[in-house]
């Protein structure tokens, strides 16, 4: 059976699971259809021309994860941030897992998306924001079908995290193949700050697919400082699919570190809603080994006085694939806008690819807008003057790509982060560096 | 130290240098001049190791060793050292990171331990001092937006910081002020020792008023037609090249 109709036909059992009385199921039932209706996306659509799904959809996912795998903390203990003190909320192939996680209720909410779709005192913000800004498309609308479990984030009013939050989504090998469909759900008060860490990881070499949807919403004059650490295993894709709403005087930082899965498809969507907001979308990706990453974002400009900032760098080799398809729309109204996108990209051989497609649509007469790409090769004359400084090839060759990906790295605030991203370049690149850049 | 023969080499099949021999020895002070596009550079690039040079024939010793087939990193980390005509600017590596990189690559490579920090600082202190460098200059980022003056200080500066056997200096004069010239030829020359050896490459006389040369050659036509004292390159300055040519000419004819 086609992953498509096995699909359909599950959510039939899945709506045995849940609570049909509940409101959202009317929102779970349209989805189903417009699934039905437009199936998984293809190469014929715009967006989705340099990325194909086949060779993913071809395998026999199982839908609906057995019950928690059991997972210790040294099994994960690698792929968290721990020299911080952090929350952490914790899936094993989709299911919460409590003795992982550390969440709260105290002062700000860092929880589970089943219970706020369940208990009735959530359902107001449910009503609110859930399925709001994700919009109608095959594979959110997928999610939206099939979603019941997730982080649920809410940031009071004024309220600063005093940690970094970590969603951390564990596959296991329980499963032949495994697909999950996390459904996050952040909100971010008026005046409220969060930093925000996601990751996806496979603890086995057996295929998942991972359809991930989160919506963040961003109140006045809040600040958002979101990670996403992408290093997962070849056998392992990722559909991430979020959107973020941002009021006016509002921050949202989002940085995206590509740096392992077999396909990876960022669909980022910002939509600026008040005035003075500043979005900032930056990227690092190195692949090998046939890896395939596809970033596609928007930034939509609906008010004046608004900024963006765009910001994605790739290095690729080994028959890996890159694409870089970046949108700005700024609407008539949306005068003053400062957007800037700029998309730099290395093949280090002949066997890579790159793809790079900025999009800008501008109804306003009055704006700044810059977008740049480059696709190079490494600077040969950069290379010899290290190489003329007793830095031999192989480490001279890392330096250069360091220093290409490091003002990306410039804007990360949290340290350990920035020290494992750095690691992990080193590590790809196959070098030991003595500093950090 | 270094001991040039007979040395041929092409760039893109063409021919650049025609059977050069050099004999620099430890101490001293060798300057080569000749007009535009006699060889110069290619000569520097080819002791230094630049791979987009081919050598055809002849052989490069250094300290009794042939290091024609080493690659450039190889060649730093025997003790050689160019100052580059035209630094190249690499955005995102500050100069300090690039010069404890250096440093310690060297050191890795010559099978000793990494500079203590301490060290380090302290030695980067002392030399960037030397140089009359701005503190806030080796935090930015190699070379990017750098002055001519500035990239040409930079590069003794790193000089100063490795401390190789043997320094080549390619146009390290040219587009300086008068004061940048007098700080980079300072540096230069509180640098030389009796076991070091300096080989500056210039079209023009002026530096060698102040970095004053033991030998002086003449590069035409990828050959060394004439070599004599310091005074020679007063002579070059007064008369040009054109009567060397003729001189040659006559030779020939």
């Amino acid at each position: 059976m086609e992953l498509k109709d096995k699909l359909i036909s599950s959510y039939i059992a899945f709506e045995e699971q849940i609570d049909l009385e509940n409101d959202i199921h009317e929102e779970r039932n349209r989805a189903i259809k417009f699934f039905e209706s437009t199936g998984f996306p293809t190469k014929k659509m715009e967006a989705w021309k340099y990325t194909s799904l086949n060779s993913i959809l071809k395998e026999d996912y199982s839908i609906f994860p057995k019950k928690e795998d059991t997972v210790d903390y040294k099994d994960i203990k690698k792929y968290l941030i721990h020299d911080i003190d952090t929350y952490t909320i914790v899936f094993v192939d989709g299911i919460y897992s409590s003795h992982l996680s550390r969440t709260t209720h105290d002062k700000l909410d860092a929880c589970l998306m089943s219970s706020a779709l369940d208990k009735e005192k959530y359902k107001p913000i449910i009503d609110k924001y859930f399925n709001k800004i994700a919009p109608e498309e095959s594979l959110t609308s997928l999610n939206t079908a099939f979603a019941k479990e997730g982080a649920y984030i809410r940031i009071p009013k004024n309220v600063v995290a005093e940690k970094p939050i970590q969603i951390l989504n564990f596959s296991t090998c329980r499963e032949v193949a495994l697909m999950v469909q996390p459904r996050n759900l952040i909100i971010v008060e008026d005046g409220a700050q969060v930093q925000l860490i996601e990751r996806h990881q496979s603890l086995t070499e057996n295929a998942v697919l991972t359809n991930s949807v989160t919506e963040v919403f961003v109140g006045k004059n809040a600040s958002v400082d979101y990670y996403k650490i992408q290093n997962d295993k070849t056998t392992s894709s990722l559909i991430d699919n979020t959107f973020i709403k941002q009021e006016r005087d509002s921050q949202c930082a989002l940085h995206t570190f590509s740096l392992g899965g077999q396909i990876t498809r960022n669909n980022l969507k910002f939509f600026q809603h008040g005035q003075n907001c500043n979005s900032i979308l930056k990227g690092v990706t190195i692949l090998s080994d046939k890896q395939h990453v596809d970033h596609n974002t928007l930034v939509h400009h609906t008010q004046p006085n608004c900024e963006s900032h765009q910001d994605y760098k790739g290095i690729f080799s080994d028959k890996s694939v890159g694409v870089f398809n970046g949108n700005v729309l700024v609407d008539k109204v949306a005068q003053k806008t400062n957007a800037f996108q700029s998309n730099n990209n290395i093949l280090i051989d002949d066997t890579a690819t790159c793809n790079s497609k900025p999009q800008l649509e501008i109804f306003a007469d009055d704006v700044k807008c810059s977008h740049g790409c480059t696709i190079g090769q490494l600077d040969d004359e950069a290379l010899y003057y290290l190489r003329s400084r007793g830095i031999p090839k192989k480490e001279a060759r890392a330096l250069l790509m360091f220093a290409f990906a490091n003002n990306v790295l410039d804007s990360v605030k949290i340290p350990e982060i920035k020290q494992r991203i750095t690691k992990q370049i080193a590590l790809k690149l196959g070098v030991e560096l003595g500093f950090n850049l | 130290m270094l001991k040039i023969k007979n040395l041929h080499a092409s760039v893109e099949g063409e021919n650049i240098l025609k059977g050069i021999n050099l004999e620099i020895k430890p101490g001293e002070v060798h300057a080569i001049m000749g007009p535009n596009g006699s060889g110069k550079s290619t000569l520097a690039s080819v002791i230094a190791g630049n791979e987009d040079f081919e050598v055809t024939e002849g052989d490069i010793l250094f300290e009794k060793a042939n290091i024609s087939e080493l690659s450039p990193d190889e060649r730093a980390h025997k003790g050689i050292f160019l100052s580059f005509q035209y630094p190249v600017e690499i955005p995102g590596v500050s100069v300090t990171n690039f010069i404890k990189t250096s440093i310690n690559q060297i050191r890795k490579a010559r099978g000793q331990k990494d500079m203590p920090a301490n060290e380090m600082l302290k030695k980067i202190r002392e030399k960037s001092a030397l140089l009359e460098m701005d503190r806030k200059f080796l935090s930015r980022s190699l070379n990017e937006g750098f002055s001519g003056g500035e990239k040409k200080r930079n590069e003794i500066f790193q000089m100063a910081m490795l401390e190789p056997k043997l320094a080549i200096l390619d146009e390290t004069d040219s587009g300086l002020d008068i004061d940048a010239l007098r700080i980079v030829s300072d540096g230069v020359n509180r640098l030389k020792t009796k076991d070091n050896a300096t080989l500056v490459i210039t079209h023009y006389q002026r530096l060698l008023d102040y970095v004053v040369p033991d030998v002086v050659h003449v590069l035409m036509d990828g050959k060394i037609v004439k070599t004599g004292g310091k005074e020679l390159a007063k002579e070059l300055e007064e008369r040009g090249y054109d009567w060397l040519k003729e001189e040659r000419a006559e030779m020939t004819s």
